[in-house]
């Protein structure tokens, strides 16, 4: 038998730091420039398609200030889904369903401080989400410098669609933020984000595949421990040249309590232009790409040489190791209307290629004329396209 | 645990930020004119920021530390 453990889950000790670092700043003599956000509303459609999934839906975005010192928003969203993915098709039937997910914000200014309080609810027939969260908002240094801090709390049950299985997640959120002037030029950002998990975390319909030893495979159930502490740390820079053009770059770090370790680097180019026409007269062009690569959890294999081989168990190809890359276009047409300040409508393409790894193709070892061993298969890839089209005012 | 470290050298440098009074900006607001150019904003699209987090974060381990936090040029 292999034993695998997760560590040690401290969930709240961070927030007592966090916390005594913000009271510091909000009795500090400095602090300016601390604004709302700007009214706007967005109205997007979004469609992912790839690896025998097709997710689209609208999302719809409205915020508005409603007294001096207070701004609202709200955000509608829906994901209606058809999946023929790997994972269905290796022991599972295809499926459609919808994901509708309501956010309420509000956002208060008060003493060069900003607050802002946010619920989300997102529902699906087995699966239901509550998130409260709480952030705050200062510049200082003569608004060279803005400190954010954020704490989130998620309520979340997990069902399945074909039972009356029932399972809560406990989820907290810490987040602390800095941006840093550091020319006329040039933006930094630097952010950590903190999160722990406790509950049912598995996939309630993925499984697992073992050796019967006979030369086939027989598969069970995933088993993931109960308890995750994952940490993220990202920088970001944002670039000003003379052409009017402007650079963003990241690069972010990530590792968990079940050993996955993590990083991404992206750059997005944004340049604007003048346009011949006479109501779309401006447009900003932008292009982007992005690299990720993760190793797998310390408890993931694709292929179990006997059943109930270990403790935890999983075979989720998220949780193996794999790299992916984005390249992205998009458009932003600006236009003048006499009922807005501003508006525009935007039109962003994205590709993606997924490369597993350690995740096989077990479809191939499988039916009635297999044509691979189990463990043999080739490793799985995939590509999907992203796009969105969305239309935003300002007033 | 191993994250405990820097929340809390972050938080000692913000106790002391909030004493630096005296310090004066390197940058004056009337220099922050390219900071203000919506090419420098982090988080330009809202809603199409928040979905593209999402369509990442589903299918990679990797969570947290998704977008700007923050504006920081104080050109609003």
């Amino acid at each position: 038998m292999v034993v695998v453990a997760t560590r040690d889950l401290q969930r709240h000790s961070v927030l007592p730091f966090l916390l005594l670092g913000f009271l510091c700043l909000l009795i500090s003599p400095q602090g300016n420039a601390v604004v709302l956000p700007e009214d706007r509303s967005d109205a997007m459609y979004h469609l992912y398609t790839g690896g025998g999934v097709d997710i689209d839906g609208p999302s719809i975005l409205v915020r508005k200030q409603v007294l001096e010192e207070v701004s609202v928003s709200a955000n509608y969203y829906i994901d209606s889904i058809t999946s023929a993915s790997i994972d269905v098709e290796t022991y599972a039937s295809p499926y459609t369903e919808e994901r509708t997910e309501y956010k309420f914000g509000a956002d208060y200014l008060r003493n060069k401080t900003l607050m802002s309080v946010n619920y989300t609810q997102s529902d699906e027939n087995d699966f239901e989400a509550k998130t409260w969260s709480f952030g705050l908002s200062q510049d200082f240094f003569g608004d060279l410098t803005t400190l954010t801090m954020g704490y989130a709390r998620g309520d979340d049950t997990v069902g399945r669609r074909d039972s009356d299985f029932a399972e809560d997640v406990d989820r907290h959120n810490y987040s602390v933020g800095f941006s840093q002037v550091l020319t006329r030029n040039m933006l930094a950002n630097l952010s950590l984000n903190i999160i722990t998990d406790e509950g049912y975390l598995n996939n309630p319909y993925r499984r697992v595949r073992y050796l019967d030893g006979n030369g086939g495979q027989q598969f069970q159930e995933e088993v993931y421990p109960r308890t995750r502490t994952s940490t993220a740390i990202a920088a970001r820079t944002a670039n000003y040249f003379s052409n009017k053009a402007g650079l963003h770059t990241e690069f972010r770090y990530f590792q968990d309590t079940w050993d996955i370790q993590a990083f991404n680097v992206q750059a997005k180019y944004l340049y604007p232009m003048s346009l011949p026409f006479y109501v779309f007269d401006q447009a900003t062009f932008e292009i982007s790409a992005r690299y990720y690569d993760q190793t797998q959890a310390e408890f993931y294999a694709d292929l179990f040489p006997f059943v109930n081989a270990q403790n935890f168990m999983a075979r989720d190809k998220e949780m193996s190791t794999f790299s992916n890359y984005a390249l992205g276009v998009g458009i932003d047409w600006d236009f003048v209307a006499g009922f807005v300040e501003k508006g525009s409508v935007s039109l962003h393409y994205t590709f993606r290629h997924y490369d597993y790894e350690n995740f096989r193709d077990a479809r191939l070892s499988l039916g009635e004329d297999p044509q691979f061993a189990p463990g043999e298969e080739p490793f799985y890839d995939y590509s999907a396209s992203v796009v969105r089209l969305f239309v935003s005012v300002w007033y | 645990m191993s994250f405990k470290k820097p929340v809390f050298l972050v938080c000692v440098a913000a106790c002391y930020l909030s004493g630096c009074s005296s310090i004066k900006p390197w940058i004056k607001p009337y220099e922050r004119y390219n900071l203000a150019e919506p090419v420098m904003a982090f988080d330009r699209h809202p809603v199409d920021a928040s979905y593209m987090n999402h369509a990442f974060q589903a299918r990679e381990s990797a969570r947290g530390a998704e977008g700007g936090a923050g504006g920081g040029c104080g050109c609003n």
